[in-house]
């Protein structure tokens, strides 16, 4: 359970730090985070892990659902409930980006979407999609 | 053409020793025909949320990337260079702050160019596991 007080742009979790994330900026009311390439998000030599990149889609996710919720009345607690990821290009030795997108957040449940890519924004490596339970 | 005589542990714990599988602490735990296990120990730079101990659920996804995959070298009997097409987790249960978790994978189905796999992440007990997976990995030219 997450509160959506407790925002991820305000305030990163140990594991996004470690991963090296950061907000790079705000689109709209959603973040765009970015991570550096590094030997921590390194699986096949040369290559960005799938693990890494789901990790950072899925904080993209979160932090767009927590600022959308934000606008309302920010006080329900986000659970994910599960997450799908496909992966499209391999990602490489460079900065990744990823922003998330709220496709709907009814009384329940939060239907959100999130894309990463690195050099070439209309060229996306990975794409997520999260089913996450709102609880007031 | 000859398959390799593969060593699957040998391949995972020289894998693990760096990259991401390492940072994450991600340990050899056991393997077979067509499954593998790899341990995830519990430590506080993989939580997601500080105030309640909970591992972020990322590792959690690498784990079962990592293990799933591995898994259908196992299958295989050979090492065929391949990438993760696609991943489901569902989260089925918060992880026990401090316990280690294990992911199982298993790969059920093989044709020529693509992996059937799919895995639970558990902690002591396989009959109450944390996490479920399912996956396809598709077989590439090169690495």
């Amino acid at each position: 359970m997450v509160d959506a007080s407790e925002s991820i742009v305000r305030h990163l979790p140990p594991y996004a730090r470690g991963l090296g994330i950061e907000i790079e900026r705000m689109e709209g009311h959603a973040p765009v985070l970015a991570m550096d390439f590094s030997e921590r998000v390194q699986g096949r030599p040369g290559y960005l892990h799938g693990g890494a990149l789901s990790g950072l889609l899925e904080m993209a996710a979160i932090a767009a659902l927590q600022e959308e919720l934000a606008q309302e009345n920010g006080k329900k607690r986000i659970k994910p409930v599960n997450v799908t990821i496909e992966f499209m290009r391999g990602g490489t030795v460079q900065r990744t980006y990823a922003l998330g997108r709220v496709t709907r957040a009814g009384r329940r449940i939060a239907n959100v979407q999130a894309e990463a890519w690195q050099d070439e924004r209309d060229r996306p490596i990975a794409t997520a999609f999260l089913n996450i339970a709102l609880r007031d | 053409m000859s398959k390799p005589n593969i060593q699957p542990d040998l391949f995972a714990k020289a894998m693990l020793k760096g990259g991401h599988g390492g940072w994450l602490g991600m340990q050899y735990h056991a393997h077979g025909p067509g499954w593998f296990e790899l341990a995830l120990p519990w430590k506080e730079e993989l939580v997601g949320m500080e105030e309640s101990g909970i591992l972020a659920s990322g590792p959690i996804i690498s784990l079962m990337d990592n293990c799933t995959s591995l898994s259908v070298w196992t299958k295989r009997d050979t090492f065929v260079p391949q990438v993760t097409l696609d991943l489901r987790i569902d989260y089925t249960r918060a992880a026990t702050p401090g316990s280690t978790v294990i992911g199982r994978g298993e790969c059920y189905k093989i044709t020529r160019s693509m992996s059937f796999v799919r895995g639970i992440a558990y902690e002591d007990d396989l009959d109450d596991p944390l996490a479920h997976a399912a996956g396809v990995f598709m077989t590439i030219e090169t690495f």
